[in-house]
């Protein structure tokens, strides 16, 4: 595929290892956090890993919505498509993320709820067009990404006069997320992990732009650099990194400028500001509660608010115990490092939200990565 | 989720919306985010959306780069 293919060639990737492995000092380790899900996702599947040199590594970050999305807010979506005048629609990746109690959309769908999996707002305003005697719930979630298609939707379902349609908003910003891994109280309970530098997000940063990112740069002295979700991307994104450790240097760097601009989408910039307003905190899994790291819908667009026309009361619910999804969404631990890894928690069933999402670590490494590394394994002995 | 896919304008359809070419497959998406987008032009398309026109001469850039990395180091073999 054009644009794809491209960024996905072998022979290149091997140049860019070479680059990266003659930068390196040999005197110290490297450690880079990718934010998104979608790095994660490549790194994994295009064994970018074993690209690079042993004292460079990379740490699976918090950037997958399902994976941040907490257990009260699914039990939440799967109290409301419960009442028989809701319909719900939602992203299919949402649908086997485990609420409470073993529940979870796909089970409460096979009782007779009625959700429905869409590809976009716009599937689900034509359902509230289509079938005027529901009560249609758009259960939004997503990074800076897919805010923006979810504000189109609210303007237009105004602008068609459509009274049942609502949204149930959990769209969260990843300047905060990036924010709390590095100063926050939960790190004294989970522990911290050193980091270095940045891979940044890259479709968030088409709308958001490079500028966010400068406070991170300046504040904390950590590199970041900007990079698409093709593994050849990835590479280059670590050989930026790796020289601006070397260097000393801790700036805003754009790998992906084919997409990204400094001042990003400043329509989709627009029409967020117009509909949604900061959440004063919102709890993430695994981050806990993250002070204005979350959105809600503004007073003037509250008739679609799905908060306010069904009375949604947040109640908080606990992770499994045994699951270790917090720690793995802060880096401080490996998906192997989870006991339910692999014997209770697959992809087919999963117990937390890392293993859902095909973005999560622990799909990513139960996909691509655990045969790799039992042969390592197998080859140090 | 935040997954995207560069798409090819294919045909502009009129109210915000065209259709885009997916390697042969086609799909009509909104260009609401990307108003001022012509017929040719490649577009980030997530959750039937546009997010960002594509820069063809960025891309080209970008390769040429990977293609300069490992120069020296094959000079040195």
């Amino acid at each position: 595929m054009k644009f794809v293919d491209e960024f996905r060639d072998g022979a290149l990737a091997k140049k860019l290892a070479s680059r990266i492995a003659q930068s390196v000092r040999a005197d110290r380790d490297y450690a880079f956090m990718e934010f998104c899900g979608g790095h994660t996702h490549a790194i994994s599947r295009y064994g970018v890993e074993d690209l690079l040199p042993a004292n460079v590594r990379m740490v699976h970050g918090p950037g997958c919505p399902v994976c941040v999305l907490p257990v009260g807010r699914i039990d939440t979506a799967i109290r409301l498509a419960r009442d028989p005048r809701v319909t719900l629609c939602t992203y299919g990746d949402l649908m086997r993320v485990p609420g409470s109690n073993g529940t979870s959309l796909m089970k409460a769908k096979a009782e007779g709820a009625d959700i429905r999996m869409v590809y976009s707002t716009l599937d689900a305003l034509r359902i509230a067009e289509a079938e005027p005697g529901r009560e249609v719930v758009f259960f939004a979630i997503g990074f800076e990404t897919t805010t923006p298609p979810t504000a189109i939707a609210i303007k237009l379902a105004g602008k068609k006069g459509l009274t049942n349609f609502t949204v149930f908003c959990n769209h969260v910003l990843t300047p905060s997320a990036i924010q709390n891994i590095l100063e926050s109280p939960d790190v004294r309970d989970l522990g911290t992990v050193r980091i270095d530098g940045f891979v940044g997000p890259a479709h968030v940063s088409t709308v958001i732009g490079t500028e966010p990112y400068a406070f991170f740069a300046e504040e904390f002295e950590k590199p970041v650099v900007i990079a698409g979700f093709e593994p050849l991307d990835v590479l280059q994104a670590v050989a930026m990194l790796v020289d601006q450790v070397n260097e000393g240097r801790h700036e805003v760097e754009n790998e992906y400028t084919r997409a990204v601009t400094p001042e990003g989408n400043e329509v989709a910039k627009a029409e967020v500001a117009e509909v949604f307003e900061l959440r004063r905190s919102f709890e993430w899994r695994g981050l806990g509660e993250v002070p204005y790291s979350a959105l809600k819908l503004k007073a003037k667009y509250a008739d679609f608010d799905a908060e306010a026309r069904f009375d949604l009361e947040y109640i908080p619910a606990d992770d499994n115990p045994a699951c270790d999804c917090g720690a793995i969404l802060r880096g401080v631990k490996e998906p192997a490092d989870c006991k339910l890894f692999g014997t209770v928690c697959t992809p087919e069933t999963p117990m937390g939200s890392c293993m859902v999402s095909s973005e999560g670590a622990c799909a990513a490494h139960w996909t691509y990565g655990r045969f790799r590394a039992a042969s390592r394994v197998k080859r140090a002995s | 989720m935040c997954l995207a896919l560069p798409a090819e304008v294919t045909e502009l359809l009129g109210d915000d919306m065209a259709r885009v070419s997916l390697d042969g497959v086609g799909k009509e998406i909104s260009i609401a985010l990307v108003p001022d987008v012509a017929v040719g032009d490649y577009v980030i398309l997530h959750v039937g959306y546009a997010l960002s026109r594509l820069d063809k001469a960025e891309a080209e850039k970008t390769l040429a780069l990977f293609a300069e990395a490992g120069l020296t180091s094959d000079a040195a073999q």
